[in-house]
């Protein structure tokens, strides 16, 4: 039993619906201040639905969300006071130029005219948004554009930043500031909260995942528990020779002790691994037994595979049941 | 462009990153007012940027107080001077209950954007992402009614009622605009897409401006429309304003227009309010 304020967010038994649809089904959660926690799911589970309701932008149908002890319905001013969202559409306003943005929100946040204009400054050096600060934000690249959501989210350091899906469509340098970023901010003592769709960013950041599938939390641990359940990664083999999949599945199953599976590329194969030490030998098997391999490749189980190995469904699947989270 | 160092910062190094982020101390909470007035500032920001949107407010007056004066006024009061005297305050009437449709398509065009999410996440008075643009608004109808009367003064409209009249006059325009304004906001709140506003808008202005008194005396029409012209706010308005310009005017013909803004606000300033609250 944790005390509520060791917790920056607690909810229990929280249900939104859209409709006949059930957006969020009964999810508890509980996220340790001081960490970065990971909401993953693919687009529709609910994540972004979970996350307007902590910054106070829904209101629950049923059940409790507190956010460092403050009841989001009956005490949404003194979560607003505390939480930060950066949505997954951008939240800056494209008509104004970036500084504009940020010391409007400096003004709404309470500093004086000339606070706000130091403020801005500030951030934007320290965000690298400089040299774009008086372009209009509607000139602005995705990442830039992202940046500066970000930043606007850190006028005043938030006890909780939510960020929702902050890489989704980012190129991979973009994707590493925003994750220097998460990392300065929790290191400076704040708690994140980020949904996202990738596996791998869930594990390089987070210290806790839940993995939401139709509004539920299907799995819930650190980033080594979750990866334990599924396995530790995927193997991928490509053969040159595509007559020759069958045996080479029939060996490879035998040497790793685990399924394998056909891909849809007729020369490909995959298993989900529980031990990569057995891999190097398995491979040798196939070279034994005269079968060439053109590329293999040991990863981590993606997405996909956690689903598949967590609820037996694959990601996306039954679409039409679920609401567009937007 | 990337000022940002893309490995992780270590703990205790005093990173650029970190400095910035520990100089965010939260200030005391804005006040209504304060709040109300950045809204208000970023409605002028937006009129910098985009100056565009302000071709309703300059083109609708000229157009009308011109066309109106040399294509009718001959044939409808004897002459353009005379006509020009008549039609003045209605045109002023006319252009500012126009541009009010401006304040339901914007706040439309705002909620539909992301960045209405981060207002309403802020601890911020909760009615002033609402009011502020409004009260910006006002400086687009001061600016409306000021085109419209230099240009009436520079036709040749001489205003009897002197400065003073003319500044009560604008001052009455100005409050119904504001009073009519919550309609619309009210409006932008329910309908889909600003599109959608600004149609549905004019579709309840055309008729209302055009079955008033802003352009003929209605004495010579058919009594089902005097019935409708009598109860038609519009006509009320013009009436007092051009009773002010005039020097003529009533306290009752003032009374009811600032009745009608009161009950207008009374009205639909606690809807809009209701609605953006219920937002899901």
């Amino acid at each position: 039993m944790t005390t509520p304020s060791a917790l920056a967010v607690e909810t229990s038994g929280l249900v939104k619906t859209f409709g006949t649809t059930r957006a969020v089904d009964g999810v508890d959660l509980q996220v340790p201040t001081g960490s970065v926690y990971g909401v993953l799911g693919p687009n529709g589970a609910g994540k972004t639905t979970i996350i307007r309701i902590l910054a106070t932008l829904l209101r629950p149908d049923a059940g409790t969300a507190r956010v460092f002890g403050h009841d989001v319905v009956a005490d949404a001013d003194a979560v607003r006071g505390r939480v930060s969202l950066t949505g997954q559409y951008a939240s800056v306003d494209k008509d104004l130029t970036g500084r504009e943005n940020l010391a409007l929100l400096a003004r709404l946040l309470g500093l004086s005219r000339r606070q706000a204009k130091t403020r801005a400054g500030e951030l934007l050096d320290a965000f690298g948004l400089a040299e774009a600060a008086d372009r209009l934000v509607g000139t602005y690249s995705g990442g830039m554009r992202r940046r500066l959501d970000i930043t606007a989210s850190l006028i005043v350091t938030p006890q909780l930043l939510v960020l929702d899906e902050p890489t989704t469509g980012l190129d991979p340098h973009s994707r590493n500031q925003v994750w220097t970023i998460v990392r300065a901010l929790v290191a400076d003592g704040a708690t994140v909260l980020l949904t996202t769709q990738y596996l791998d960013e869930a594990d390089q950041l987070a210290d806790r995942i839940a993995v939401i599938d139709r509004g539920q939390v299907i799995a819930e641990g650190s980033p080594g528990q979750l990866k334990a359940t599924v396995g530790a990664g995927a193997l991928h083999v490509r053969l040159p020779d595509p007559a020759q999949r069958a045996s080479a599945e029939r060996l490879l199953g035998h040497a790793l002790g685990v399924p394998v599976h056909p891909e849809a590329d007729p020369a490909a194969l995959s298993a989900r691994v529980t031990d990569p030490d057995r891999v190097v030998g398995a491979l040798a098997e196939l070279s034994r037994a005269g079968i060439a391999v053109a590329d293999f490749a040991l990863g981590q189980p993606s997405l996909d595979e956690v689903f598949l190995a967590l609820t037996g469904h694959p990601t996306g699947a039954d679409d039409s049941s679920e609401e567009d989270a937007a | 462009m990337s000022a940002i160092p893309t490995t992780a910062p270590t703990t205790g190094s005093r990173e650029p990153l970190q400095v910035v982020l520990s100089a965010g101390a939260r200030p005391a909470r804005p006040s209504a007012l304060a709040a109300s007035r950045a809204f208000g500032w970023r409605a002028l920001l937006k009129l910098k940027h985009v100056p565009e949107q302000l071709t309703d407010v300059i083109g609708i007056p000229v157009i009308f107080t011109l066309g109106f004066t040399y294509l009718f006024g001959g044939a409808l009061a004897g002459s353009t001077q005379a006509y020009l005297q008549f039609l003045l305050p209605g045109t002023l009437v006319m252009t500012v209950v126009l541009v009010t449709t401006f304040s339901g398509v914007t706040l439309n065009t705002d909620i539909t954007a992301g960045v209405f999410d981060r207002f309403r996440s802020l601890p911020i008075w909760r009615p002033a992402p609402i009011v502020g643009p409004l009260l910006g608004d006002i400086g687009r109808y001061l600016l409306a009614s000021t085109l419209v009367l230099a240009l009436g003064l520079a036709l040749g409209y001489r205003p009897d009622g002197g400065l003073v009249g003319a500044l009560a006059a604008v001052a009455l325009v100005l409050g119904f605009a504001f009073g009519l304004s919550w309609v619309w906001t009210a409006l932008g709140l329910v309908l889909r897409t600003p599109t959608a506003v600004n149609n549905l808008s004019l579709l309840v202005l055309f008729p209302l401006t055009l079955a008033s008194n802003i352009f003929v005396d209605p004495q010579t029409m058919p009594g089902w429309l005097r019935a409708f012209i009598d109860v038609n706010p519009i006509t009320h308005v013009v009436t007092a304003a051009r009773g002010l310009l005039a020097g003529t005017v009533t306290a009752g013909q003032v009374g009811w227009v600032v009745a009608a803004s009161a009950a207008l606000t009374a009205v639909f300033a606690p809807l809009t309010m209701q609605l953006y609250r219920n937002r899901r």
